[in-house]
């Protein structure tokens, strides 16, 4: 959709990580928005700065250098909004990560009712929840108050009642966290999000409101059965942002040159992937991948609607330590196509730990790494999956839901040798079913068009359009049962002008078809077996057409889940052989 | 490129600043010397609360009973005292059951904050306070050596150095541990085997400082009532030359260890501090640098990580290191004389 030029609006997008403070500029070439380039420079929101604005000032002169365009002006500030000479920037929007999760402590009536529904409000954005209190708690209010004291928690996130429900219940409890907030200096007061029984609202204000920040959403479980996020998550971005300016010097600074919208970056990564679920218009979901140092974010949108949620233990820096709390060393070594012993990995995983931003120098560290992205997708979804509706589920809960596309970023998928690598690590932790688009977003763009998509949305839709993100390939994951070396799809590609191909794949296999770089294919598929490829049911086929991505065509009959041999040699030879086939 | 800093110095100036995380009270004068373990501070880090139901105490309406209430908020109790009351013939009252503040009274209710011993925090360096910050902390000066670790189990204590390692890849084992040095500091190389961990804990030593540890050992070591430091990480990693050369010419020096978690955020990190007298005007070291040619640098990762060198160059654009990995190098000549080539973000400035 060309736009006018008189309209255009450029933009920068910055995103403030824990390793790394981005800026992206876009403006419009030829009509029509694009992403032009960006500037990048270690976060500088650790001691002894504790101030994101050197960071901010060294990515924003990069940028500069890289476009020759002026950004900064003789008092280092970013020239909002851009002049008649062409300097300076016409909006910004902003996002961020860095920092320590928040330490929340939720409330709510049942544990099972609203306190799960604050979990996972909570869950979307970066906390660590430290305590829950709810109605099965037997101890007496001072109890509670001394624990949330001992925690000295940033937040108290309450939930519970239905609307127009249980009122007394919920008060007991709240009582507690009124009195624990009373107690505190004003300067170390928590916040505090009511996201319950609407009823309560004006006595909920009487009790919290002098006490210091309150915030109040409409209630996340109106309903039993029903579930809102929302507006609470709007409320609750506004509280990181809140705690991340009291703890960091530059960030009110930069939520002002944003207009009051800065975001955490999970927030947004979960709006681009909703803005795709609309763009898609399709009838599977979109899922988005986020593997970061500080944390894993997982983001699913089914029409519209979002489950989301942010993975701090899952992370593969400060986090690594924590996948090791969920998943054992064996596991870890199971998937490794090299021999290393489990004090390798052990060691490998504290020592990263402890230099969170370093990179692998050896083949060995590198094979260490990407299993633990494979056990971070995998552990992430595990814990995500319950929230997906239930009718996305084509095969059963123990499977992923159908998706289209799925887009993959974070510095171990982007910073990958090769894109085989990458493309292996999605689809061993991801171990996606039907047919999808891996598609892998190697700037880390994605924040910033979610963030941007609320101010611009053109601008969104058109970078989106632009190749900006790269296309990995198309993956078919034929699901059925069958004994491996039993053929279960037949697969006949015909390149449009070009050759055409022909075979039959079988059950614990791997293929790829090569089609070239921006070239289309046809494809012609036929489930044996009653595999069910995802065309309308079991052994049902059809014909697809493909854009040829970095990769091709690859078809991962491996079944679902992979299972691999208990024989440490064969698996090994098994996974050598998987990327071999991928150009590993 | 900024860079973090490691401090491995001889002698150098130390400022720290201990801040309590809520306001509390600050128990040294500026201008006082302290030992690392002198207690500086104080608050009521794990308060204690008692909410007492005045109105059933004293049998009547929550409206009504809180004219009988004797106490207002703030006020300082006793263990007896009354708190509401004398009501009716009987003179029913309710006594405070132990001594401590009345946060909240009112609305039938009286919200005692019991006395309990507050949380105390230590000086973690031997040095002069040299600044007050009122209710919060202080900042601590001394001079002397300092040597920055990687890991700590977050104890602090100091003691008289033993340096129990002779090669900078030695393994410290129980036999090397005897009661001679009982209330000392002890300096291993590798430990790998949690005995040895249990010996110094029956000792008991005050402090253990490793080169390297095994990783298994961790939840053991985090469970140890003294201060344990590595100083080079996870795994048998042989000590840094830099490490090794200044612990081993500080044999029998009074020591402290901070062995406090590394948060990069808060710019804490564990570190072992040889008090010495200062001469001529010492600088604080930096906290954070860029890198350049001629500088010390450490190797964070395989197959060279812990090694000591000299930044040799920047190599230009963008390199691929022997993983695969496309990044910024440089060029390190270590210690052997040997040049090899690292990632940038695989450095740390040492000085």
């Amino acid at each position: 959709m060309p736009i006018s030029l008189v309209d255009a609006e450029s933009l920068i997008a910055i995103d403030v990580g824990s390793v790394s403070t981005r800026a992206f500029l876009f403006d419009v070439v030829d009509g029509r928005y694009r992403f032009l380039a960006s500037g990048s420079a270690p976060t500088t929101a650790n001691a002894p700065f504790n101030d994101v604005s050197e960071g901010l000032r060294i990515a924003l002169e990069n940028l500069q250098a890289i476009t020759g365009r002026v950004l900064l002006g003789g008092d280092e500030r970013l020239i909002i909004p851009s002049m008649p000479d062409g300097s300076g920037v016409d909006v910004v929007a902003a996002t961020i990560s860095a920092g320590p999760p928040l330490r929340v402590v939720l409330v709510g009536l049942l544990e099972d009712v609203s306190l799960e529904s604050a979990r996972r409000l909570a869950s979307t954005t970066y906390v660590r929840v430290v305590e829950t209190l709810s109605l099965n708690d037997r101890r007496k209010t001072e109890s509670r108050i001394d624990a949330i004291l001992r925690l000295r928690p940033d937040l108290v996130l309450i939930a519970g009642g239905t609307d127009g429900g249980a009122s007394q219940s919920v008060l007991k409890l709240l009582e507690s966290v009124g009195l624990a907030n009373y107690w505190l200096p004003q300067e170390n007061r928590f916040e505090v999000l009511f996201a319950g029984n609407q009823k309560l609202e004006a006595e909920v204000k009487a009790t919290f409101g002098r006490l210091g920040p309150l915030h109040i959403a409409p209630n996340v479980r109106p309903e039993l059965g029903t579930e809102r996020f929302q507006v609470a998550q709007i409320q609750l971005a506004n509280i990181v942002r809140n705690v991340r300016s009291q703890q960091l010097v530059g960030v009110k600074e930069l939520d002002n040159w944003s207009g009051g919208g800065l975001f955490p970056t999970a927030t947004s990564f979960g709006r681009a992937v909703r803005f795709l679920t609309r763009i898609y218009d399709s009838a599977k979901g979109v899922l988005g991948v986020d593997i970061g140092a500080s944390a894993t974010t997982m983001a699913a949108g089914f029409a519209g609607e979002l489950v989301q949620a942010v993975f701090p233990h899952l992370g593969l820096g400060h986090g690594a330590t924590g996948i090791l709390h969920q998943a054992t060393v064996s596991e870890i070594r199971r998937w490794l196509h090299i021999d290393l012993s489990d004090d390798d990995i052990r060691h490998y995983v504290y020592n990263k730990a402890l230099y969170p931003n370093s990179l692998p120098e050896t083949p060995e560290d590198l094979a260490i790494e990407q299993v633990m992205a494979r056990l971070a997708m995998r552990l992430a979804l595990r814990e995500i999956s319950p929230g997906f509706p239930e009718h996305s589920f084509h095969y059963g809960p123990a499977l992923l839901p159908w998706f289209e596309p799925i887009v993959a970023t974070g510095s171990v998928l982007t910073r990958a040798p090769n894109f085989g690598q990458s493309v292996l690590m999605l689809l061993d932790g991801i171990q996606p079913t039907g047919i999808t688009t891996l598609v892998l977003d190697q700037n880390h763009i994605s924040p910033a068009l979610g963030v941007s998509a609320a101010i611009n949305p053109i601008l969104a839709v058109q970078v989106l359009e632009s190749n900006t993100f790269q296309n990995l390939g198309t993956i078919l994951s034929p699901i059925g049962d069958a004994k491996p070396g039993t053929p279960v799809l037949r697969v006949r590609m015909s390149i449009d002008g070009g050759s055409e191909t022909s075979m039959d794949i079988k059950q614990g296999s791997i293929e790829v078809l090569q089609i070239p770089q921006g070239q289309e294919a046809q494809l012609s598929l036929t489930p044996l077996q009653r595999y069910d490829i995802g065309m309308g049911g079991s052994g049902r086929g059809g014909r697809l057409r493909v854009r040829g991505g970095a990769l091709g065509v690859i078809i991962d009959a491996r079944g679902r889940p992979i299972s691999l041999p208990h024989d440490p040699a064969r698996r090994r030879e098994l996974i050598s052989k998987w990327r071999w086939i991928l150009g590993c | 490129m900024l860079a973090e800093v490691t401090h491995i110095l001889p002698v150098t100036l130390i400022r720290r600043e201990r801040m309590l995380p809520i306001p509390g009270r600050v128990l040294v004068r500026k201008g006082q010397k302290v030992s690392a373990t002198d207690v500086i501070a104080e608050a009521n880090l794990n308060p204690e609360h008692l909410l007492l139901d005045i109105a059933r105490g004293l049998g009547l309406p929550e409206e009504k009973a809180d004219r009988y209430l004797q106490c207002k908020d703030g006020m300082r109790v006793a263990q007896g005292d009354i708190l509401a009351g004398p009501v009716g013939w009987a003179k029913r009252v309710v006594r405070s059951p132990r001594g401590g503040r009345v946060i909240l009274a009112g609305d039938g209710k009286v919200l005692l904050e019991l006395d309990s011993p507050p949380f105390e925090m230590k000086a973690g360096i031997p040095g002069m306070v040299i600044e007050l910050r009122e209710n919060r902390g202080v900042t601590i000066e001394t001079s002397g050596a300092l040597i920055q670790g990687v890991w700590g189990n977050g104890q602090i204590d100091y003691g008289l150095m033993f340096v129990l390692v002779r090669s900078p890849d030695d393994t410290l084992t129980t036999d090397r541990l005897d009661v001679s040095m009982r209330g000392s500091l002890a300096i291993g190389g590798y430990c790998g085997d949690a005995e040895v961990l249990r010996t110094a804990d029956s000792l008991p030593l005050r402090g253990l400082v490793l080169a390297s540890m095994d990783a298994a050992l961790v939840s053991e070591a985090a469970r140890m009532r003294f201060p344990i430091m590595l100083i080079d990480g996870f795994g048998k990693l042989p000590m840094n030359m830099a490490a090794f050369k200044l612990l081993t010419t500080n044999e029998r020096r009074e020591a402290a260890v901070n062995a406090e978690n590394w948060d990069r955020f808060k710019g804490v990190r564990p570190e072992l501090v040889i008090p010495l007298p200062a001469s001529g005007d010492l600088k604080a070291p930096r906290e954070v640098g860029y890198f350049e040619a001629g500088q010390q640098v450490r190797i964070l990762r395989a197959p060279h990580k812990g090694k000591i060198g000299t930044l040799v160059a920047l190599q230009p654009g963008i390199n691929r290191l022997p993983s695969g990995v496309q990044t910024k190098t440089v060029i390190v000549k270590l210690e052997n004389g040997d040049e090899v080539v690292v990632g940038l973000v695989n450095c740390e400035i040492l000085e």
